[in-house]
């Protein structure tokens, strides 16, 4: 995969976010050893430092943690990572009905639309 | 990583034929980063990368490596692309890579040889028979395989393709270790600036900042780009 970053935004907090989607949607699993930070930077093809900064960052939120000398692990607390996805959800629903009323539509037409698309 | 200073440079001066090419430069860098020296044509960053090399004398100031003064000891752990090839295009790259292993103790031949075979390049060919942008990876390679303390590459991106670009840009990554340093000059930022921990601008020979590139990004809600061109409008 291709990552793709916006010189105008800090890159650690790119790269956190997409560690977050990364936590949310599974890739890494609660509990699970993450890859090391070469491995990690060399995925998302960036520096290194600003890799060790993003996780600096993940972990100050508790989102991973690091077992001494023995590396980077996802929480295993479950209900962290539920509460995660729900906010980045509802980020994403607001942001959805916020597009519709803006070209007026309200709420029960907006789901209307939701309910005639393929997934 | 290293907090020692791995370069310093102190109160240093350039003239040629009585024009301040440099002026009173001050600088201080660390192990493990990856810094991007910007600024526009004729600010002086080919000047004090020279300066650095040892190739140029300071007029004034000085200059240091892992504390020692330029010279023999600090040439060794210093790797340097300069910005025009000094390699007799006439050269096999097999004949290069030889000659790179005579030259420096620190080369890792094999290395070399292995990242120029992912680039699907037969080592019999000659320079002058390749493309530019193939040239400028050779060289690059070359540079990236010697094990140094400090990388200097002076405008690597030099008129490359966008896909030789981000092969430089991945080469650099993969290959520089955590204490080394890389700085790479060049005026175009943003090709390069996603890879930057540092930022220092040069403009008419005196430093006008230098910064994380995160940090400086945050607080000017910009890009490095945006900042440097905003800076030095003219």
């Amino acid at each position: 995969m291709e990552f793709t970053f916006d010189n105008n935004i800090p890159i650690y907090i790119q790269l956190l976010e997409y560690m977050k989607i990364y936590l949310i949607s599974g890739v890494f699993k609660c509990g699970e050893k993450l890859p090391s930070v070469r491995e990690l930077s060399g995925l998302f093809k960036v520096n290194p430092n600003t890799m060790q900064k993003a996780l600096a960052e993940l972990e100050s939120t508790s989102l991973i943690y690091t077992e001494r000398t023995y590396g980077k692990y996802v929480t295993e607390d479950r209900e962290l990572i539920e509460k995660l996805k729900d906010e980045y959800a509802n980020t994403l629903a607001k942001s959805y009905f916020e597009g519709m009323k803006r070209i007026g539509l309200g709420k029960a037409d907006s789901i209307k639309y939701l309910e005639g698309i393929d997934e | 990583m290293n907090n020692m200073e791995l370069l310093e440079i102190k109160n240093l001066r350039k003239t040629f034929d009585g024009k301040e090419i440099l002026k009173d430069i001050n600088l201080s860098i660390t192990g493990g980063k990856i810094i991007g020296l910007l600024g526009k044509n004729g600010a002086g960053k080919t000047t004090l990368i020279k300066l650095i090399n040892d190739l140029l004398t300071p007029t004034d100031g000085e200059i240091l490596i892992n504390g020692k003064k330029i010279g023999v000891q600090t040439k060794k752990v210093v790797s340097y692309l300069p910005e025009r090839t000094y390699l007799n295009k006439q050269m096999r790259v097999s004949e290069v890579i030889d000659y790179f292993s005579d030259f420096y103790d620190n080369f890792n031949a094999d290395k070399a040889k292995r990242i120029l075979e992912d680039l699907d390049l037969d080592t019999d060919s000659r320079l002058s028979k390749m493309s530019k942008g193939m040239q400028e990876k050779v060289q690059l390679v070359l540079v990236m395989s010697r094990s140094a303390d400090l990388y200097i590459l002076d405008e690597p991106l030099g008129g490359v393709d966008p896909a030789t670009r981000d092969y430089i840009l991945d080469t650099i990554l993969s290959n520089f270790n955590e204490n080394a340093s890389v700085i790479i000059s060049t005026h175009l930022i943003s090709d390069i600036e996603r890879i930057l921990d540092e930022v220092i601008f040069i403009d008419k020979g005196r430093i006008i900042l230098q910064s994380d590139a995160d940090k400086l990004r945050k607080s000017e809600n910009a890009s490095i780009d945006e900042i440097f061109r905003r800076m030095f409008r003219c």
